[in-house]
Protein backbone atom coordinates (compact mmCIF):
# COMPACT_ATOMS: atom_id res chain seq x y z
CA UNK A 1 0.00 0.00 0.00
CA UNK A 2 2.50 2.80 1.29
CA UNK A 3 4.19 1.79 -2.21
CA UNK A 4 1.36 2.40 -4.05
CA UNK A 5 1.19 5.71 -2.33
CA UNK A 6 4.65 6.64 -3.36
CA UNK A 7 3.77 5.72 -6.62
CA UNK A 8 1.11 8.20 -7.14
CA UNK A 9 2.84 11.05 -5.51
CA UNK A 10 5.54 10.39 -7.70
CA UNK A 11 3.31 10.51 -10.56
CA UNK A 12 1.85 13.42 -9.33
CA UNK A 13 4.65 15.84 -8.11
CA UNK A 14 5.97 14.89 -11.41
CA UNK A 15 3.16 15.79 -13.43
CA UNK A 16 3.06 19.18 -11.20
CA UNK A 17 6.74 19.54 -12.07
CA UNK A 18 6.65 18.95 -16.04
CA UNK A 19 3.68 21.50 -15.99
CA UNK A 20 5.27 24.33 -14.48
CA UNK A 21 8.22 24.59 -17.00
CA UNK A 22 8.07 26.00 -20.57
CA UNK A 23 9.74 23.60 -22.63
CA UNK A 24 12.27 23.21 -25.65
CA UNK A 25 13.23 19.86 -27.61
CA UNK A 26 16.07 20.18 -29.40
CA UNK A 27 16.83 17.08 -31.87
CA UNK A 28 20.82 16.80 -32.00
CA UNK A 29 23.42 14.66 -33.25
CA UNK A 30 24.38 11.93 -31.21
CA UNK A 31 28.21 13.44 -30.83
CA UNK A 32 26.78 16.70 -29.72
CA UNK A 33 25.42 14.96 -26.65
CA UNK A 34 27.80 15.65 -23.76
CA UNK A 35 28.45 19.68 -25.34
CA UNK A 36 24.60 19.63 -25.87
CA UNK A 37 24.04 18.81 -22.22
CA UNK A 38 26.48 21.17 -20.99
CA UNK A 39 24.96 24.19 -23.29
CA UNK A 40 21.50 22.95 -22.08
CA UNK A 41 22.44 23.54 -18.27
CA UNK A 42 23.68 26.66 -18.92
CA UNK A 43 20.75 27.77 -20.81
CA UNK A 44 17.88 26.66 -18.42
CA UNK A 45 20.52 28.72 -15.76
CA UNK A 46 19.95 31.92 -18.11
CA UNK A 47 16.32 31.03 -18.95
CA UNK A 48 14.61 30.47 -15.57
CA UNK A 49 11.39 28.28 -15.77
CA UNK A 50 12.55 27.00 -19.18
CA UNK A 51 13.51 23.25 -19.53
CA UNK A 52 15.50 21.51 -22.66
CA UNK A 53 14.63 18.49 -23.34
CA UNK A 54 17.35 16.63 -26.25
CA UNK A 55 16.50 13.97 -28.65
CA UNK A 56 20.06 12.83 -29.28
CA UNK A 57 20.64 10.04 -32.31
CA UNK A 58 21.86 9.43 -35.35
CA UNK A 59 21.41 12.67 -37.80
CA UNK A 60 19.51 11.19 -40.26
CA UNK A 61 17.14 9.81 -37.76
CA UNK A 62 16.31 12.76 -36.56
CA UNK A 63 15.57 14.39 -39.90
CA UNK A 64 13.16 11.60 -40.93
CA UNK A 65 11.47 12.12 -37.44
CA UNK A 66 11.22 16.07 -38.37
CA UNK A 67 9.50 14.99 -41.75
CA UNK A 68 7.34 12.64 -40.31
CA UNK A 69 6.35 15.85 -37.97
CA UNK A 70 7.56 14.81 -34.75
CA UNK A 71 7.47 18.05 -32.45
CA UNK A 72 10.93 19.62 -32.90
CA UNK A 73 12.06 22.87 -31.76
CA UNK A 74 16.00 22.71 -32.87
CA UNK A 75 17.45 20.47 -35.33
CA UNK A 76 21.50 20.05 -35.14
CA UNK A 77 23.12 18.01 -37.51
CA UNK A 78 26.18 16.41 -37.60
CA UNK A 79 26.30 16.69 -41.13
CA UNK A 80 25.12 19.56 -44.02
CA UNK A 81 23.16 17.00 -46.13
CA UNK A 82 20.48 16.05 -43.97
CA UNK A 83 19.96 20.05 -43.24
CA UNK A 84 19.67 20.64 -46.99
CA UNK A 85 17.32 18.15 -47.37
CA UNK A 86 14.89 19.42 -44.53
CA UNK A 87 15.99 23.05 -46.13
CA UNK A 88 14.72 22.02 -49.61
CA UNK A 89 11.46 20.27 -48.02
CA UNK A 90 10.65 24.32 -46.49
CA UNK A 91 10.86 22.67 -42.92
CA UNK A 92 13.13 24.72 -41.41
CA UNK A 93 13.56 28.18 -40.66
CA UNK A 94 16.11 28.81 -43.28
CA UNK A 95 17.37 32.55 -42.05
CA UNK A 96 17.92 31.03 -38.26
CA UNK A 97 20.18 27.92 -40.13
CA UNK A 98 23.89 28.25 -38.88
CA UNK A 99 26.74 26.33 -39.15
CA UNK A 100 28.39 25.91 -35.04
CA UNK A 101 31.44 23.39 -35.50
CA UNK A 102 33.63 20.85 -37.26
CA UNK A 103 35.24 17.89 -36.27
CA UNK A 104 37.54 15.04 -37.48
CA UNK A 105 37.75 11.26 -38.14
CA UNK A 106 39.91 9.23 -36.06
CA UNK A 107 40.48 5.46 -35.99
CA UNK A 108 40.17 3.84 -33.09
CA UNK A 109 40.93 0.69 -31.06
CA UNK A 110 39.92 -0.68 -27.30
CA UNK A 111 42.40 0.92 -24.88
CA UNK A 112 43.39 -2.78 -24.13
CA UNK A 113 43.99 -3.92 -27.93
CA UNK A 114 46.99 -5.31 -28.82
CA UNK A 115 46.80 -5.17 -32.26
CA UNK A 116 49.16 -2.97 -34.44
CA UNK A 117 47.18 -0.78 -36.15
CA UNK A 118 48.45 3.06 -36.34
CA UNK A 119 46.99 3.93 -39.82
CA UNK A 120 43.47 3.13 -41.87
CA UNK A 121 45.33 0.80 -43.97
CA UNK A 122 46.34 -1.26 -40.54
CA UNK A 123 42.65 -2.44 -41.07
CA UNK A 124 44.02 -4.71 -43.37
CA UNK A 125 45.77 -6.52 -40.32
CA UNK A 126 44.28 -9.85 -39.90
CA UNK A 127 43.70 -9.35 -36.62
CA UNK A 128 41.42 -6.72 -36.92
CA UNK A 129 37.79 -9.36 -37.26
CA UNK A 130 35.21 -6.71 -37.30
CA UNK A 131 35.40 -3.00 -37.45
CA UNK A 132 32.20 -1.04 -36.41
CA UNK A 133 31.04 2.61 -38.18
CA UNK A 134 28.15 4.14 -38.01
CA UNK A 135 25.41 2.84 -40.78
CA UNK A 136 25.86 5.36 -43.73
CA UNK A 137 22.71 5.22 -44.47
CA UNK A 138 21.30 7.12 -41.57
CA UNK A 139 24.77 8.02 -39.32
CA UNK A 140 26.72 10.78 -40.74
CA UNK A 141 29.76 9.61 -38.78
CA UNK A 142 29.25 6.40 -40.87
CA UNK A 143 29.51 8.22 -44.10
CA UNK A 144 32.12 10.23 -43.24
CA UNK A 145 33.58 6.54 -42.11
CA UNK A 146 32.50 4.87 -45.73
CA UNK A 147 34.01 8.15 -47.70
CA UNK A 148 37.18 7.02 -46.16
CA UNK A 149 37.43 3.31 -46.54
CA UNK A 150 36.24 4.27 -50.08
CA UNK A 151 39.24 7.20 -50.53
CA UNK A 152 41.72 4.30 -49.58
CA UNK A 153 40.37 1.54 -51.63
CA UNK A 154 39.29 -0.31 -48.78
CA UNK A 155 35.73 -0.82 -48.98
CA UNK A 156 35.38 -3.18 -50.89
CA UNK A 157 37.75 -5.28 -48.89
CA UNK A 158 36.59 -4.65 -45.59
CA UNK A 159 32.91 -4.65 -46.36
CA UNK A 160 32.80 -8.35 -44.75
CA UNK A 161 34.44 -6.85 -41.86
CA UNK A 162 32.29 -3.94 -40.89
CA UNK A 163 29.34 -3.46 -38.23
CA UNK A 164 27.17 -0.75 -38.89
CA UNK A 165 25.90 0.87 -35.77
CA UNK A 166 22.61 2.81 -35.22
CA UNK A 167 24.38 6.00 -34.09
CA UNK A 168 28.00 7.28 -33.73
CA UNK A 169 28.09 6.49 -29.90
CA UNK A 170 27.17 2.84 -30.58
CA UNK A 171 30.50 2.71 -32.54
CA UNK A 172 32.29 4.61 -29.61
CA UNK A 173 30.67 1.65 -27.37
CA UNK A 174 31.37 -1.14 -29.37
CA UNK A 175 34.95 -0.40 -29.14
CA UNK A 176 35.02 0.63 -25.60
CA UNK A 177 33.36 -2.85 -24.45
CA UNK A 178 35.97 -4.96 -27.24
CA UNK A 179 33.00 -6.29 -28.98
CA UNK A 180 34.99 -4.60 -32.03
CA UNK A 181 38.85 -4.48 -32.88
CA UNK A 182 38.47 -0.96 -34.40
CA UNK A 183 35.91 1.87 -35.14
CA UNK A 184 35.71 5.05 -36.81
CA UNK A 185 34.01 8.31 -34.53
CA UNK A 186 34.57 11.64 -34.06
CA UNK A 187 37.98 12.74 -32.29
CA UNK A 188 34.54 14.71 -29.96
CA UNK A 189 33.45 11.07 -29.14
CA UNK A 190 37.28 9.48 -28.56
CA UNK A 191 37.22 12.31 -25.67
CA UNK A 192 34.43 10.99 -23.97
CA UNK A 193 35.66 7.14 -23.17
CA UNK A 194 39.56 7.80 -22.48
CA UNK A 195 39.99 5.08 -20.38
CA UNK A 196 37.99 2.67 -22.60
CA UNK A 197 39.27 3.65 -26.04
CA UNK A 198 42.24 4.77 -27.47
CA UNK A 199 42.82 6.93 -31.09
CA UNK A 200 44.94 4.29 -33.23
CA UNK A 201 45.44 7.37 -35.99
CA UNK A 202 44.33 10.26 -36.90
CA UNK A 203 42.25 10.32 -40.23
CA UNK A 204 43.40 12.76 -42.64
CA UNK A 205 41.30 15.32 -43.73
CA UNK A 206 41.12 15.50 -47.18
CA UNK A 207 40.03 11.89 -47.55
CA UNK A 208 36.49 12.58 -46.50
CA UNK A 209 34.09 15.46 -47.16
CA UNK A 210 34.48 18.51 -44.27
CA UNK A 211 32.60 17.77 -40.95
CA UNK A 212 30.97 20.44 -40.54
CA UNK A 213 27.06 20.96 -37.89
CA UNK A 214 24.63 23.19 -38.85
CA UNK A 215 21.32 24.11 -36.36
CA UNK A 216 18.24 25.45 -37.40
CA UNK A 217 14.91 26.63 -35.79
CA UNK A 218 12.30 23.79 -37.22
CA UNK A 219 9.29 24.97 -38.77
CA UNK A 220 6.71 25.12 -36.98
CA UNK A 221 7.33 24.89 -33.37
CA UNK A 222 5.95 26.89 -31.18
CA UNK A 223 8.79 28.85 -29.21
CA UNK A 224 10.41 30.24 -32.11
CA UNK A 225 12.42 33.22 -30.17
CA UNK A 226 13.52 30.53 -27.76
CA UNK A 227 14.86 28.23 -30.21
CA UNK A 228 17.04 31.08 -31.78
CA UNK A 229 18.15 31.76 -28.28
CA UNK A 230 19.36 28.34 -28.08
CA UNK A 231 21.15 28.59 -31.37
CA UNK A 232 22.72 32.30 -30.55
CA UNK A 233 23.87 30.03 -27.10
CA UNK A 234 25.71 27.56 -29.42
CA UNK A 235 26.95 30.02 -31.34
CA UNK A 236 27.87 32.27 -28.54
CA UNK A 237 31.60 32.65 -27.09
CA UNK A 238 30.24 30.72 -24.48
CA UNK A 239 28.77 27.72 -26.27
CA UNK A 240 31.96 27.64 -28.57
CA UNK A 241 34.20 27.26 -25.54
CA UNK A 242 32.26 24.36 -24.09
CA UNK A 243 32.74 22.53 -27.76
CA UNK A 244 35.97 23.64 -27.83
CA UNK A 245 36.42 21.62 -24.64
CA UNK A 246 34.95 19.00 -25.43
CA UNK A 247 37.01 18.48 -28.68
CA UNK A 248 35.10 20.29 -31.50
CA UNK A 249 36.84 22.06 -34.13
CA UNK A 250 35.94 25.82 -33.82
CA UNK A 251 34.18 27.50 -37.12
CA UNK A 252 34.83 30.74 -36.60
CA UNK A 253 34.08 32.12 -40.37
CA UNK A 254 30.36 30.96 -40.86
CA UNK A 255 29.62 33.00 -37.54
CA UNK A 256 27.35 36.25 -38.51
CA UNK B 1 6.14 -5.74 -56.65
CA UNK B 2 9.08 -3.68 -56.68
CA UNK B 3 9.03 -3.95 -53.34
CA UNK B 4 10.64 -7.73 -53.14
CA UNK B 5 14.82 -6.83 -53.94
CA UNK B 6 17.07 -8.82 -52.99
CA UNK B 7 17.93 -7.30 -49.26
CA UNK B 8 14.20 -8.17 -48.69
CA UNK B 9 14.77 -11.43 -49.66
CA UNK B 10 17.97 -11.87 -47.79
CA UNK B 11 15.81 -10.87 -44.46
CA UNK B 12 12.82 -13.09 -45.74
CA UNK B 13 15.11 -15.99 -45.65
CA UNK B 14 17.18 -14.93 -42.91
CA UNK B 15 14.22 -14.71 -40.40
CA UNK B 16 12.85 -17.91 -41.43
CA UNK B 17 16.23 -19.10 -41.23
CA UNK B 18 16.40 -18.21 -37.51
CA UNK B 19 13.15 -19.08 -36.38
CA UNK B 20 13.54 -22.38 -37.83
CA UNK B 21 17.13 -23.18 -35.99
CA UNK B 22 15.31 -20.97 -33.16
CA UNK B 23 12.24 -23.40 -32.91
CA UNK B 24 14.21 -26.62 -33.43
CA UNK B 25 15.89 -25.89 -30.20
CA UNK B 26 13.05 -24.41 -27.96
CA UNK B 27 11.45 -28.09 -28.75
CA UNK B 28 14.13 -29.94 -27.58
CA UNK B 29 14.80 -27.87 -24.52
CA UNK B 30 11.43 -26.50 -23.94
CA UNK B 31 9.79 -29.66 -24.01
CA UNK B 32 12.65 -31.30 -21.57
CA UNK B 33 12.60 -28.82 -19.60
CA UNK B 34 8.16 -29.05 -19.24
CA UNK B 35 8.59 -32.50 -18.44
CA UNK B 36 10.68 -32.08 -15.61
CA UNK B 37 8.84 -29.28 -14.46
CA UNK B 38 5.25 -31.05 -14.76
CA UNK B 39 6.89 -34.41 -13.20
CA UNK B 40 9.58 -33.77 -11.08
CA UNK B 41 9.93 -32.14 -7.56
CA UNK B 42 13.56 -31.26 -6.61
CA UNK B 43 14.90 -27.96 -4.78
CA UNK B 44 14.73 -25.00 -6.84
CA UNK B 45 11.84 -25.72 -8.88
CA UNK B 46 9.92 -22.61 -8.33
CA UNK B 47 13.81 -20.79 -9.05
CA UNK B 48 14.30 -22.29 -12.13
CA UNK B 49 10.29 -21.58 -13.80
CA UNK B 50 10.90 -18.00 -12.31
CA UNK B 51 14.41 -17.66 -14.52
CA UNK B 52 13.02 -19.52 -17.64
CA UNK B 53 9.71 -17.31 -17.82
CA UNK B 54 11.32 -14.16 -17.24
CA UNK B 55 11.48 -13.40 -20.98
CA UNK B 56 8.07 -13.78 -21.35
CA UNK B 57 7.56 -10.43 -19.27
CA UNK B 58 10.96 -8.67 -19.36
CA UNK B 59 10.98 -5.90 -22.04
CA UNK B 60 12.77 -7.88 -25.07
CA UNK B 61 15.67 -4.85 -23.98
CA UNK B 62 16.61 -6.09 -20.68
CA UNK B 63 16.81 -9.81 -21.85
CA UNK B 64 19.04 -8.27 -24.65
CA UNK B 65 21.31 -6.22 -21.94
CA UNK B 66 21.90 -10.05 -20.30
CA UNK B 67 22.23 -11.51 -23.27
CA UNK B 68 25.45 -8.99 -23.59
CA UNK B 69 26.21 -9.20 -20.26
CA UNK B 70 26.72 -12.92 -20.45
CA UNK B 71 27.59 -13.53 -24.26
CA UNK B 72 29.69 -10.11 -25.19
CA UNK B 73 33.01 -10.35 -26.42
CA UNK B 74 33.86 -9.72 -22.70
CA UNK B 75 30.85 -11.00 -21.40
CA UNK B 76 30.87 -13.55 -18.02
CA UNK B 77 30.35 -16.32 -21.19
CA UNK B 78 31.42 -14.74 -23.98
CA UNK B 79 35.23 -14.04 -22.75
CA UNK B 80 36.11 -17.49 -21.80
CA UNK B 81 34.62 -18.63 -25.28
CA UNK B 82 36.28 -15.65 -26.96
CA UNK B 83 39.82 -17.00 -25.62
CA UNK B 84 39.50 -20.14 -26.19
CA UNK B 85 38.39 -19.88 -30.04
CA UNK B 86 38.52 -16.34 -30.86
CA UNK B 87 34.78 -16.60 -31.84
CA UNK B 88 32.06 -14.03 -30.09
CA UNK B 89 28.66 -14.53 -31.30
CA UNK B 90 27.86 -10.71 -31.12
CA UNK B 91 26.96 -9.75 -34.34
CA UNK B 92 26.26 -13.22 -36.31
CA UNK B 93 23.06 -14.53 -37.22
CA UNK B 94 23.70 -16.93 -34.26
CA UNK B 95 23.05 -14.25 -31.83
CA UNK B 96 19.85 -13.87 -33.53
CA UNK B 97 19.15 -17.23 -32.83
CA UNK B 98 20.01 -17.09 -29.38
CA UNK B 99 17.78 -13.94 -28.70
CA UNK B 100 15.35 -15.92 -30.25
CA UNK B 101 15.47 -18.95 -28.18
CA UNK B 102 15.31 -17.01 -24.94
CA UNK B 103 12.21 -15.46 -25.80
CA UNK B 104 9.98 -17.75 -27.28
CA UNK B 105 11.39 -20.94 -24.51
CA UNK B 106 8.78 -20.03 -22.05
CA UNK B 107 5.99 -19.80 -24.71
CA UNK B 108 6.87 -23.44 -25.14
CA UNK B 109 7.72 -24.34 -21.92
CA UNK B 110 4.32 -23.15 -20.21
CA UNK B 111 2.53 -24.47 -22.87
CA UNK B 112 3.75 -28.04 -22.95
CA UNK B 113 4.00 -28.06 -18.93
CA UNK B 114 -0.29 -27.48 -18.73
CA UNK B 115 -0.60 -30.15 -21.93
CA UNK B 116 1.84 -32.60 -20.06
CA UNK B 117 0.21 -31.69 -16.43
CA UNK B 118 -3.33 -32.63 -17.42
CA UNK B 119 -2.15 -36.49 -18.92
CA UNK B 120 -4.15 -38.67 -16.89
CA UNK B 121 -1.94 -39.70 -14.21
CA UNK B 122 -3.65 -43.51 -14.15
CA UNK B 123 -2.06 -43.69 -17.73
CA UNK B 124 1.18 -43.26 -16.58
CA UNK B 125 1.50 -45.11 -13.80
CA UNK B 126 -0.76 -48.17 -15.95
CA UNK B 127 2.51 -47.71 -18.47
CA UNK B 128 5.02 -48.16 -15.30
CA UNK B 129 3.47 -50.64 -14.15
CA UNK B 130 3.09 -52.59 -17.12
CA UNK B 131 7.16 -52.72 -17.12
CA UNK B 132 7.74 -49.62 -19.42
CA UNK B 133 10.95 -47.14 -18.29
CA UNK B 134 10.52 -43.33 -17.77
CA UNK B 135 11.72 -43.04 -21.27
CA UNK B 136 9.62 -45.52 -23.01
CA UNK B 137 6.62 -43.90 -21.30
CA UNK B 138 7.46 -40.58 -22.17
CA UNK B 139 7.32 -41.54 -25.62
CA UNK B 140 4.93 -43.47 -25.86
CA UNK B 141 2.34 -42.34 -23.22
CA UNK B 142 2.99 -38.64 -22.35
CA UNK B 143 4.07 -37.17 -25.43
CA UNK B 144 1.28 -38.68 -27.64
CA UNK B 145 -1.19 -36.90 -25.07
CA UNK B 146 -0.20 -34.02 -24.45
CA UNK B 147 0.84 -33.29 -28.39
CA UNK B 148 -1.94 -30.68 -28.79
CA UNK B 149 -0.40 -28.71 -26.54
CA UNK B 150 3.33 -29.24 -27.38
CA UNK B 151 2.07 -28.07 -30.81
CA UNK B 152 0.24 -25.03 -30.18
CA UNK B 153 3.71 -24.49 -28.29
CA UNK B 154 5.73 -25.11 -31.26
CA UNK B 155 3.10 -22.87 -33.37
CA UNK B 156 3.27 -19.79 -30.61
CA UNK B 157 7.33 -20.16 -30.74
CA UNK B 158 7.88 -20.04 -34.07
CA UNK B 159 5.57 -16.71 -34.24
CA UNK B 160 7.65 -15.61 -31.35
CA UNK B 161 11.29 -16.12 -32.78
CA UNK B 162 9.65 -14.85 -36.45
CA UNK B 163 9.14 -11.24 -34.97
CA UNK B 164 11.98 -11.14 -32.44
CA UNK B 165 13.37 -7.33 -32.38
CA UNK B 166 14.70 -5.99 -29.05
CA UNK B 167 16.81 -8.53 -27.75
CA UNK B 168 18.35 -9.17 -31.89
CA UNK B 169 18.84 -5.44 -31.97
CA UNK B 170 21.06 -5.65 -29.14
CA UNK B 171 22.96 -8.91 -29.39
CA UNK B 172 23.04 -9.15 -32.77
CA UNK B 173 22.54 -5.62 -34.28
CA UNK B 174 21.50 -4.66 -36.89
CA UNK B 175 23.99 -5.70 -39.71
CA UNK B 176 22.25 -5.46 -43.27
CA UNK B 177 22.85 -8.78 -44.90
CA UNK B 178 24.10 -10.08 -42.12
CA UNK B 179 21.72 -10.06 -39.16
CA UNK B 180 18.38 -7.84 -40.26
CA UNK B 181 15.71 -10.11 -39.56
CA UNK B 182 12.63 -8.91 -41.07
CA UNK B 183 11.59 -6.92 -37.96
CA UNK B 184 14.65 -5.26 -37.69
CA UNK B 185 15.26 -4.44 -41.70
CA UNK B 186 11.25 -2.97 -41.10
CA UNK B 187 12.54 -0.90 -38.38
CA UNK B 188 15.50 0.59 -40.91
CA UNK B 189 13.30 1.13 -43.24
CA UNK B 190 10.72 3.26 -41.63
CA UNK B 191 13.50 5.30 -40.14
CA UNK B 192 14.88 5.98 -43.82
CA UNK B 193 11.55 6.67 -45.02
CA UNK B 194 11.63 3.95 -47.27
CA UNK B 195 8.07 2.74 -46.35
CA UNK B 196 7.25 0.74 -49.62
CA UNK B 197 9.84 -1.62 -49.72
CA UNK B 198 8.44 -2.28 -45.97
CA UNK B 199 4.90 -2.98 -47.12
CA UNK B 200 5.94 -6.62 -48.54
CA UNK B 201 7.40 -7.71 -45.36
CA UNK B 202 5.06 -6.25 -42.95
CA UNK B 203 2.21 -7.63 -45.18
CA UNK B 204 3.94 -11.34 -45.20
CA UNK B 205 4.34 -11.20 -41.18
CA UNK B 206 1.19 -9.81 -40.94
CA UNK B 207 -0.51 -12.94 -43.14
CA UNK B 208 2.12 -15.60 -41.53
CA UNK B 209 0.84 -14.32 -37.89
CA UNK B 210 -2.45 -14.55 -38.54
CA UNK B 211 -1.91 -18.19 -40.10
CA UNK B 212 0.33 -19.30 -37.08
CA UNK B 213 -3.23 -17.85 -34.65
CA UNK B 214 -5.51 -19.67 -37.10
CA UNK B 215 -3.47 -22.89 -36.36
CA UNK B 216 -2.74 -22.85 -32.96
CA UNK B 217 -6.95 -21.97 -32.72
CA UNK B 218 -7.42 -24.87 -34.64
CA UNK B 219 -5.25 -27.05 -32.67
CA UNK B 220 -6.80 -25.89 -29.35
CA UNK B 221 -10.32 -26.43 -30.31
CA UNK B 222 -9.68 -30.40 -31.53
CA UNK B 223 -7.62 -30.32 -28.19
CA UNK B 224 -11.15 -29.55 -26.23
Amino acid sequence: MSILLCFLSFLVLGGRYAEATESLTVSAAMSLKNAFEDIGRVFEAKHRGVKVYFNFAGSGTLSRQIESGAPVDVFASASVRYMDNLERKGLIIKASRRNFAGNSIVLIVPSTSRLQVSSILGLLNAGVRRIAIGNPGTVPAGEYAKEVLKHFELWGKLRDKLIFAGNVRQVLDYVARGEVDAGMVYASDAGTRPDDVKIAAEVPAESHSAVVYPAAVVKGTGSKALAGEFIDMVTSENGQKILKNDGFKPLGKERP
Amino acid sequence: MSAINDATLFSLRLSLQVATVATVLVMLVGISVAYILARKDFRGRVLLDILITLPLVLPPTVTGYYLVILFGRNGFIGRFFYDLTGWSIMFTWYAAVLASFVVALPLMIKTARAAIESVDKNLINASYSLGHSELETVFKVILPLSRKGIIAGVVLSFARALGEFGATLMIAGNIPGRTDTMPLAIYTLANSGEWSTANFMVLFLTLISGFFLYITNRVGMRAV
